[in-house]
């Protein structure tokens, strides 16, 4: 029988610790929607996730309130849409009908964010796919809730430099399209070198291929339980620092578990996987920098704090492994800037670069992630970042992503404010030195030696 | 088996757990363990319960005790049990 303390350190955790779910996803294919004609498309998608998911949002919040734990976000991801779109749309403004439907489709049933406006072009770009890439810009500030992901590499087949290329100047020109509201639109759009087909977190999520046609992802979150966790280890060594950040990582895991279930369960739809990653909110005490700092380090970027992050990662997987068969997604700590306030702190006061945040992301679970840099930043220059990014995915063997913000009008020393849960973040200072030749040379970065299995 | 947990935190004052019982033994919910304890002048109390046979469906039961907990001046939350034995139990 359970007794009196698990309850409530259990209590705590959701009341003070800020403990919850962040997202129950559900990945809705729209492979059988594709039509040649472009209404009869936009129709069948609208029809299709309005039917599927007419359910999500209520059910999420009676499993909230039957086990008392919130969950914070209801949100969709469908099939890329360069796969459903190819057949009926011959330009760049063909697809930002299709933006505009999803759009509509996700205020109908009531999810703040639709992912899958993506294109998977790791080795090639079809005419779809370059379509879809070019009409981002459009697409984003002409929505709300849709967000975008292209995927340009992967260690199976090398890094797609047109494509990185190319992505260079759509992250600008989306910058650009949304100057009005501080270049929102950046942070509804992701980068990706080894993207994975079933992530339920946001900008990146999009329901692959090769999955079923409907399923239930879900991104569970604490970054707060970790920290109030190694409090009580203080001083201890690494030893005592990994067990304790593995129960607690088992413990939220088993909470996303077990509402993943509930969810499956009340809305008939298989479950697919749980995402252990340890997302941030702009929250205080909800912060991955704040785990780092108790772990013993005086500010995030200071030397040390990759070995940190590189622990911290591993722990979390461990011990939510034992917790859920079924792990995937991207699973790992995210580090984003200005949705963690420990992030924002640490960059305001110069501890915190660019070029640290990309060594961090060699070890943990994403990249470059809602970063805001100076909007005179150049395309060639965004290139060589995701570039540096991708790289490191590929070599790597893992997920990595660019979410920069390259706010227009604004310079090193400004602040931009995104609002809700995409906090605000001071524009950080980027290499000035160019690397337009490199970016500028065309095809494609072969893949690695090690990509050789088979 | 349908089992609650519903937990009592708050200033202690006379009658919490006759109030609480009282509001569950006239909506057919059955008590299996208390347990309740002061933890830093706090009142805590923990009840496992079994719902099977209530008269209310779990949403208003849990609403109910809300609006029961602010009129004596104490916070009651109602859950199912199975977030605490997944967190808790390998």
């Amino acid at each position: 029988m359970l007794n009196m303390f698990e309850v409530i350190e259990t209590n705590n955790m959701i009341e003070h610790e800020k403990l919850d779910v962040r997202t129950i996803t559900m990945g809705i294919s729209l492979l059988d929607c594709c039509d040649s004609d472009l209404k009869a498309l936009n129709e069948k998608i609208y029809r299709k996730i309005t039917a599927t998911a007419k359910d999500l949002v209520p059910t999420g919040e009676a499993i909230a309130r039957d086990f008392g734990v919130p969950i914070v976000n209801k949100r969709i991801s469908v099939t890329p849409i360069a796969l459903v779109g190819g057949c009926a749309c011959r330009t760049p403004e063909d697809f930002v009908t299709i933006a505009k439907t999803l759009d509509r489709a996700a205020k109908e049933v009531g999810v703040n964010f639709l992912g899958g406006y993506s294109a998977l072009v790791s080795k090639g770009m079809t005419t779809a796919d370059e379509n879809l890439i070019r009409s981002i810009p459009q697409a984003l500030a002409q929505t709300e809730r849709v967000c975008s992901s292209v995927n340009v590499g992967s260690t199976k087949t090398g890094l797609n430099m047109d494509a990185v290329n190319l992505m260079g100047k759509m992250i600008k020109a989306t910058a650009e399209a949304t100057e009005d509201k501080d270049s929102l639109g950046c942070a509804k759009l992701v980068v990706f070198c080894n993207a994975p087909d079933d992530n339920p977190f946001m900008a990146g999520a999009f329901h692959g291929v090769t999955e079923a046609d409907a399923i239930i992802n879900v991104g569970v979150s604490g970054p707060g339980v970790v920290k109030v966790a190694l409090e009580q280890a203080r001083g201890e060594n690494f030893e005592v620092l990994c067990e304790t950040i593995k129960k607690t990582a088992f413990k939220i895991t088993r909470v996303g578990q077990l509402v993943a279930q509930e969810a499956s369960k009340r809305l008939g739809v298989p479950f697919g996987i749980i995402d252990l990653s340890l997302a941030p909110t702009p929250a205080v005490g909800d912060s991955v920098a704040e785990i780092l700092e108790e772990i013993g380090l005086e500010r995030v970027g200071a030397p040390g704090t990759t070995a940190a992050l590189a622990m911290l990662n591993d722990q979390v997987k461990k011990g939510g492994i034992m917790a859920s068969s079924y792990v995937g997604g991207l699973s790992g700590a995210f580090i984003p800037v200005s949705e963690d306030q420990g992030m924002i702190d640490a960059v305001s006061m110069g501890a915190l670069t660019l070029e640290k945040l990309e060594a961090m992301t060699c070890v943990c679970s994403v990249g470059l992630d809602m970063i805001a840099i100076p909007g005179s930043t150049t395309d060639s220059t965004l290139a060589g970042i995701i570039a540096d990014e991708a790289a490191i995915g590929m070599i790597n063997q893992k997920t990595t992503a660019v979410r920069l913000i390259p706010v227009i009008g604004k310079d090193v020393g400004d602040t931009v404010e995104f609002g809700g849960l995409l906090g605000y973040a001071p524009v950080m200072p980027v290499n000035p030195y160019s690397c337009e030749k490199f970016v500028n040379r065309g095809g494609r970065i072969p893949a690695p030696v090690h990509s050789f299995k088979n | 088996m349908n089992k609650i947990i519903i937990t009592v935190v708050g200033k202690d004052t006379v009658g919490i757990i006759a109030k609480v019982c009282t509001y569950l033994a006239e909506n057919q919910v059955n008590i299996l363990d208390i347990s309740q304890t002061i933890v830093q002048e706090f009142f805590n109390m923990m009840m496992i319960v079994d719902m099977d046979k209530s008269s209310k469906p779990f949403e208003d039961v849990s609403s109910d005790l809300e609006r029961l907990g602010e009129e004596i001046g104490v916070r009651i939350k109602c859950q199912r049990e199975e977030i605490f034995t997944k967190m808790h139990r390998i």
